[in-house]
């Protein structure tokens, strides 16, 4: 037997030699990949699950990715399938999408925009995931947003309301099921004209960032048109937990509503602290004073606790509704899970069918097929009604619900009953309405 | 060669195969194995690694070298990425110029702070710096965002929209950052049998930009400059009262880390076009601490290994979900996978910060030099039993 003689000079030089050859055929040119980024190859697809695992949505991004597992045993054929049965299209069949077993991969988006991109990135080109969705905030919703158009993957937008993610921010690449600031001013000021009056003083509290922005703007152009006055508009640090010092100038303001363009931890805290100074007893001027909560959420209900009653505001979608496609979601979800779902479930479980039945229907994951398929897409059975996937920006279009804060909830997730079903025709508005104007949708993106 | 002592010599080779070979050594299982969850060989996580690198390199010439620890290093960083995608807006997406305008402004930004906050040391240094750090991330997050002047864009970020002026941009360029043409998200994928790898544009010349400024770091470390600095660190008041005035060796420190940090800040940009409030933010700040402590304060390449075992943490075991961990344990019976998958449940996935927490508590209590120290004793071990086979017995010396 002999011993290979080793030198160390030789063996550097092997190595040398070794790593130059390797790293020579590195032309670094795209990859040669079939027609766009990350073609599902063999018997499976990915999907890239992007949720808020830890901060202040944590709740939020728990239930969605809920909602997540549940669409994907449905897809595959497992459970009770959910929506499916009820959905208006009927091209998925129970056995993955295009045959291929759904697969998925999940991620911590820690509502920052750097830590979700990152998480995401990694999806793409770790994962092989040919489509990302989730989230829980319009910041995260527009910056993955913009990395999927860059990337050349479809991007499903989870729980965003801000009217930018399909306004000044939209991306061919990108859909949005959720509703948004505009719908909610829109629904919201006829129910509140309605039980208010219209001869208000409304005084905002706004979250200090896009989404408060766009909100505010919204609300206080709807109301306005139906004759009431916006008193105030005060930006709140989106990290304040203690609102007392806010609170205080409302009183002696004059105005008798007070608006709170807040979501998550700062809503429930501005609440507790706004019921605390006893604004909802105040009489002014003869009125009762009122406060007003334009984006609401079950989650959000359940941390107000007491305070939430008699509130009015605006949700995308409740599971007390009656229609056949949320009756079999609650249905699945609540078999699985013993607890009915919230809104954000709801629109993440809706936006993974959309997506899966889009390419079903296109018959590729090539993504400028899936856009074009969900383009100008009609559809019903997902819980909303009639639903139009909008082809000039991507927003999904139905019907909006004004909900109230209930007196006597019969358990702890009985906390909010629908006042209105606002129709669809009444929230609808020009693409390039002044709100949304100043972005541009773009060409779709494959990729590589 | 390059002017540096054959150890330090070494040092630089090491980094260098280590980096260009970066791709092969993150990704050691093969694609379909149910190991790949832990390989960390592809582009965006080989871009950090060597970008919180260069980040980690430069906090270190400030709190490695003269003991000042800065809470407010993410300043830099997020003033280093605005500056690289206002480049993007204006002038087109050519890397080059953002990089430059990322490391002058952050210069002068640096400045403009040290002057103020190097008047005070230790504690109040610190709460000086954490200050106006978060005096930054306050004006990046609404102040300089509102409609009439937008700076930042606030928390959706900065970004590039087709209608800025790009007065550089032609069409046949990419419509991505790029470097005279080669797009930094352009990646090579290689086929090996089992394994893939992958070879990104961005992640090479981020690569090769560390490797000057570790270059730079080991210069300034043996410089008589350095020698100064380390003085600072061990007794700043004797140096005083023999007539030197310190102040402008912490101050150049603080505006070369400063400098390092935007640097930084501008490559985060310049791979991904982006840049949000948020990596201004404090927690930002006390990751690069973090990173620095964990890796080996003061010593050349520990913050590097320790940017490297953060962001791994961060990317890899956050991804770690309750089904992979099924998949992973499904061998096992019913009941005993269950009670083994809710153990280690909350270690991974949304849990990484316990485990991470968990390890940087043991390092500084068991390796207070850090990765490095561990790294040393593990070598002095073994050398030690050569040593002692040799019939010597290896000296057990106090480290300082």
């Amino acid at each position: 037997m002999t011993k290979p003689t080793l030198s160390r000079r030789g063996v550097l030089k092997t190595g040398a030699a070794a790593g130059v050859g390797l790293a020579l055929p590195t032309y670094l040119s795209a990859a040669s990949h079939a027609g766009f980024t990350n073609a599902p190859q063999g018997g499976t697809v990915t999907l890239g699950f992007n949720v808020p695992q830890s901060g202040p949505y944590a709740d939020e991004g728990a239930d969605e990715l809920r909602a997540y597992q549940l669409a994907v045993e449905h897809l595959n054929g497992e459970g009770d399938g959910g929506m499916l049965q009820t959905f208006s299209s009927k091209v998925l069949e129970g056995n993955g999408i295009l045959g291929k077993k759904v697969e998925y991969v999940t991620g911590d988006t820690q509502t920052k925009s750097d830590a979700a991109r990152a998480s995401a990135k990694s999806m793409i080109e770790k994962d092989g995931a040919v489509m990302i969705t989730g989230g829980s905030s319009s910041g995260v919703a527009i910056a993955v947003q913009g990395l999927c158009q860059e990337a050349g993957v479809i991007f499903m937008a989870g729980l965003t309301h801000s009217n930018d993610t399909t306004g000044k921010d939209k991306k061919a690449n990108g859909f949005r099921h959720f509703f948004n600031g505009y719908m909610s001013g829109a629904a919201l000021a006829p129910v509140l004209a309605a039980q208010y009056g219209n001869d208000r003083k409304a005084y905002h509290l706004t979250a200090d960032y896009t989404w408060g922005w766009t909100q505010q703007e919204s609300i206080a152009a709807a109301t306005e048109a139906l004759g009431w006055q916006t008193v105030n508009n005060v930006l709140t640090p989106l990290a304040q937990t203690d609102f007392s010092s806010y609170i205080a100038p409302v009183l002696n303001s004059g105005a008798d509503v007070l608006v709170l363009n807040h979501y998550g931890g700062n809503m429930v805290n501005s609440l507790t602290n706004a019921v605390q100074f006893g604004l909802r007893e105040k009489i002014i001027d003869g009125k009762q004073f009122e406060i007003v909560v334009p984006l609401f959420s079950r989650l959000m209900a359940r941390g107000a606790g007491e305070n939430i009653k008699g509130i009015l505001g605006s949700t995308n979608w409740h599971w007390s509704l009656q229609d056949e496609g949320t009756k079999a979601f609650v249905q699945s979800f609540g078999t699985k899970y013993g607890f009915p779902p919230s809104q954000a479930a709801h629109t993440c479980y809706v936006q993974t069918l959309l997506y899966a039945d889009a390419v079903a229907r296109a018959g590729s994951f090539n993504p400028c097929a899936v856009v074009e398929a969900l383009e100008g897409f009609e559809f019903d059975g997902l819980g909303n009604g009639p639903t139009l996937y909008r082809a000039e920006d991507h927003q999904c279009f139905k019907d909006v619900l004004v909900v109230r804060g209930k007196e006597n909830p019969t358990s702890e997730f009985d906390l909010l009953e629908v006042v209105e079903v606002t129709p669809r025709a009444q929230v609808e508005y020009a693409p390039d309405h002044p709100m949304f104007a100043g972005g541009n949708l773009g060409q779709c993106n494959p990729g590589a | 060669m390059f002017g540096l002592k054959n150890t330090d010599l070494r040092l630089l080779l090491i980094v260098f195969v280590l980096t260009m070979a970066a791709p092969f050594i993150l990704n050691p299982f093969p694609t379909e194995s149910g190991l790949a969850q832990f390989n960390a060989g592809y582009p965006d996580l080989m871009q950090k690694f060597v970008i919180f690198g260069i980040f980690a390199i430069g906090f270190n010439i400030l709190f490695g070298l003269t003991g000042y620890l800065s809470f407010g290093h993410a300043a830099f960083l997020g003033v280093g990425s605005y500056a690289c995608v206002w480049m993007f807006k204006l002038l087109g997406y050519n890397v080059v110029p953002g990089i430059l305008l990322s490391i002058v402004v952050s210069g002068l930004f640096a400045l403009l702070i040290g002057v103020i906050t190097l008047r005070r040391s230790g504690i109040y240094f610190s709460i000086l710096t954490l200050a106006f750090a978060q005096m930054s991330f306050a004006l990046a997050y609404s102040v300089l965002s509102n409609p009439k002047f937008n700076l930042t864009n606030g928390e959706t970020g900065l970004q590039v929209y087709a209608d800025d002026p790009q007065w550089f941009h032609s069409d046949r360029l990419p419509d991505l950052p790029h470097l005279f043409g080669l797009s930094m998200r352009a990646t090579h994928k290689m086929q090996l049998g089992a394994w893939e790898f992958q070879f990104n544009a961005g992640y090479y010349m981020c690569a090769v930009i560390m490797l000057v400024c570790f270059y730079l770091a080991i210069r300034i470390f043996r410089s008589p400059f350095g020698l100064m600095l380390r003085a600072v660190k061990s007794n700043q008041q004797r140096m005083n009262y023999t007539g030197l005035n310190s102040r402008p060796y912490t101050l150049a420190a603080f505006v070369i880390s400063g400098m390092y940090a935007g640097l930084a800040g501008g490559l985060l940009s310049a791979v991904d076009p982006l840049a949000g409030a948020e990596r201004m933010q404090w927690t930002a700040s006390g990751e690069v601490v973090l990173m620095t402590i964990l890796g080996g304060a003061g010593t050349l390449i520990g913050p590097v290994l320790g940017a490297g075992l953060i962001k791994y943490f961060e990317n890899i075991f956050s991804k770690i979900n309750e089904s992979v961990l099924h998949q992973w344990f499904g061998f096992l019976p019913d009941g005993l996978e269950d009670f083994v998958i809710t153990l280690i449940y909350p270690f991974v996935g949304k849990g990484w910060h316990l485990t991470l927490g968990l390890i940087f508590m043991l390092v500084v209590i068991f390796l207070p030099g850090g990765l490095i120290e561990g790294g040393q004793r593990i070598g002095r071990a073994l050398r030690g039993k050569k040593a002692s086979d040799a019939g010597k017995s290896a000296s057990t010396e106090p480290a300082e």
